[in-house]
């Protein structure tokens, strides 16, 4: 698909669904799964969009100039997701990575619950810039973790996360992985890359990748 | 030997006279039961590891052994039975959720043997289904509700996606990590040559049985295990799991010791990481989100593919069919309480849900009150276990019926419900390669052939019988059927009379 411009897409769903190449520019809010199943290529919003934005996402980019709703990046496997904004409920819940597959999502703002739920892989990375104050996550955030790693920018750590997760300060390891993350970011959004890289960073880690071995006796 | 407080359930029968110490039986245990006492050099045995599966007994080259129930007991107490008691020993000593394997084994009543079959005498003749024509073949999707023809009058073909299907016998679902690659690789010969389809459950599609696809249901569930575009173009049709009768409620959860190899690979997740399927879908809290789901998936695979969804059968399934047969599915799946299960909690397995047979009537009657039983068809699965019982799902409204266990047990399966013990001595609930070599797929394959195409000639004969030549006609024909020791509102849920009536 060549790039192309289109002005009556507004609240279409499925938008960019499954495709494999080309460039998508959507001037007008999409409807719910943008880019579900997106294979390759890119999709970029100049406005917010809605829930099940790069739902089981396998490869390509989406860049949203704005916010989206819930549910943005469910099983995503690859490709990667930036969002300027915020994000709602459940951001790259079930989220996961297979070898070369490594699934991205950056939030410039914060996320609601539930973030990176389940999340067997990938990463996740929240500047939430604007909210230095604040940890910026909702509730419930790394629920079930059990892979991949999740950073976020801030000085406050949610405070009830679970027990299986370990949250470390970022070294300069951790540093020169969010670097390029952040660049990508801020080319796209026109954000200042010095000032946020020089900010404190939390690193959350799953301590298992078997979170329910211990549950059940054989019957 | 281990201590305990559990005895063993099971005895080790060897016959002294036969037993030749070949040590066949120590080979074949996946279970370790079976030794060789070089002192005594004599086999010995510790049936505290053994599981009942029969491997020893079928491979014993003198039939030297048996294995039979102890007779070992507590003081008879008709509130507490002995597994009740042991359970307690069992979680008393480990804090742990009981798991088991394989459908409900509790005596639930069994509405197949409550039922009874029509046949023609005198009036409207039998036919012999050796001499003529009997159609057993059925399309299953939605089917217009109108037709539409051109200005020179010529049909237009509006005719939503179908699969199209020999017999009306499906595999059910069972992924590629719960059960082996030789497994897999039996039930998808085996659906190419009976012209019907086998289900890749939650577990992605195996590289090698890509060029299986048009007899090859794709499955997409909560984990998304494997779900990829080209997955989803590949089979003959899309199937969504919402439920599953053994475990109604609850999602799936593959342990990292079974994500090796090629599992790791098929599901695309790094081995020895589990294979977590949350409970529900996250994206999806009401039919209008189920639609969002159903709708994607024909859309990234342009409409070509029948959407089934699966759900467990559980109080109210009339109205959520009544939801999913307007949410753009082409066909619903009603999994009974009797389905079969790699692992599943106890507790859930044996008391969530209801029979299917009851499901199935009632779907099948709300649907037809609604006037959109054509928006579905319906497969009904959950212990189908004879060709009898498949009759009897088809009379009560199925379009088709699903069936594993009785799939697994022509693959050599014996019931011994320790699936999630990973250690399936016929190398079906397994990945270990010395226990998968042990199902040569061919004679699996050909097996599978053999018991569904024993099915359709029985279903053949039972048609015969009743005066009816094909499937279609017979769906949903609830006169065919008489109930037997049913009370007025079983009777009334089902749609039958009672025998005599």
């Amino acid at each position: 698909m060549n790039k192309r411009k289109n002005a009556s897409l507004l609240g279409k769903r499925y938008l960019g669904c499954g495709n494999e190449k080309g460039t998508i520019e959507v001037h007008e809010t999409p409807g719910n799964a943008l880019g579900a199943y997106l294979d390759g290529g890119r999709i970029r919003v100049f406005c917010n969009a809605q829930d099940a934005t790069g739902d089981t996402m396998n490869a390509g980019e989406i860049l949203i100039h704005g916010s989206v709703g819930d549910a943005a990046g469910y099983a995503m496997r690859g490709g990667a997701i930036y969002v300027q904004g915020d994000t709602g409920y459940r951001c790259g819940i079930h989220m996961k990575e297979y070898q070369d597959k490594k699934p991205v999502i950056v939030v410039g703002g914060c996320c609601g619950s539930f973030l990176g739920e389940y999340q067997a892989g990938g990463v996740i990375l929240v500047l939430g810039i604007g909210a230095e104050d604040r940890p910026p996550v909702g509730n419930f955030c790394a629920a079930g973790m059990h892979g991949g790693i999740i950073y976020l920018r801030t000085e406050h750590l949610p405070a009830d996360l679970p027990g299986q997760i370990t949250a470390k300060r970022a070294g300069r390891e951790e540093l020169t992985k969010i670097a390029p993350l952040v660049r990508r970011f801020c080319r796209e959004f026109g954000e200042e890359e010095e000032a946020l890289l020089s900010s404190c960073y939390y690193a959350l880690t799953p301590n298992t990748r078997n979170p329910y071995r211990q549950l059940y006796v054989n019957n | 030997m281990a201590l305990s407080e559990l005895y063993p359930p099971y005895e080790v029968v060897r016959n002294p006279d036969r037993c030749i110490a070949c040590r066949v039986c120590e080979r074949q245990c996946a279970n370790e039961v079976h030794r060789y006492d070089e002192d005594l050099k004599k086999m010995t045995a510790d049936e505290s590891k053994c599981v009942n599966c029969h491997r020893c007994v079928a491979l014993c080259p003198t039939r030297a052994l048996k294995i039979v129930k102890t007779d070992h007991c507590f003081r008879e107490n008709e509130n507490w039975p002995k597994e009740t008691i042991e359970e307690i020993y069992r979680q008393a000593g480990s804090g742990g959720v009981l798991l088991s394997s394989m459908g409900n084994p509790k005596p639930y009543p069994i509405y197949w043997d409550r039922l009874l079959i029509n046949a023609s005498q005198v009036t409207n003749p039998s036919i012999d289904p050796l001499r003529e024509p009997m159609e057993t073949r059925v399309f299953l999707g939605k089917k217009p509700e109108e037709i539409h023809r051109d200005e020179a009058g010529k049909l237009l073909p509006n005719l939503p996606p179908q699969l199209e299907l020999s017999t009306p016998i499906l595999f059910s679902a069972m992924s590629y990590g719960s059960i082996s690659y030789n497994a897999h690789k039996s039930l998808a010969q085996a659906a190419r040559e009976l012209g019907t389809c086998y289900n890749t459950g939650e577990g992605g599609l195996h590289q090698d049985f890509y060029p299986y696809g048009e007899n090859t249901i794709v499955q997409v569930a909560s984990g998304r295990f494997g779900v990829h575009k080209e997955y989803l173009s590949a089979g003959a049709a899309i199937e969504v799991k919402m439920g599953q009768g053994a475990k109604p409620g609850i999602g799936g959860h593959l342990p990292g010791a079974k994500i090796v190899g090629d599992v790791s690979r098929t599901r695309m997740i790094p081995e020895g990481s589990d294979a977590i399927s949350p409970a529900p879908h996250h994206d999806i809290y009401s039919i209008e989100d189920l639609r969002q789901l159903v709708l994607s998936l024909k859309e990234v695979t342009h409409f070509e593919k029948p959407v089934i969804v699966k759900i467990a059968a559980v109080h109210n399934v009339a109205a959520i069919a009544s939801g999913i047969a307007r949410s753009g599915a082409d066909i619903i799946a009603i999994d009974g309480f009797r389905g079969g299960t790699g692992a599943a909690p106890t507790r859930i397995r044996d008391n969530v849900g209801i029979p299917i047979e009851l499901a199935l009537a009632a779907v099948d009657q709300r649907l037809r009150d609604e006037g959109i039983r054509g928006n579905v068809s319906l497969i009904a699965g959950g212990s189908i276990r004879s060709s009898a019982d498949v009759m009897k799902a088809i009379l009560l409204g199925a379009d088709a019926v699903y069936i594993a266990t009785a799939a697994l047990m022509a693959l050599g399966c014996h019931l011994c419900r320790s699936c999630h013990s990973g250690k399936c001595s016929w190398g079906i609930a397994t990945q270990r390669p010395e226990l998968t070599q042990r199902l040569d797929p061919e004679i699996g394959a050909q097996r599978l052939v053999n018991l569904v195409t024993a099915w359709t000639h029985e279903l053949k004969e039972m048609m015969g019988g009743m005066g009816i030549n094909s499937i279609e006609a017979l769906r949903g024909n609830r006169l065919m059927l008489r109930g037997v020791g049913l009370n007025e509102k079983e009777l009334q849920i089902l749609g039958v009379a009672h025998a005599g009536e």
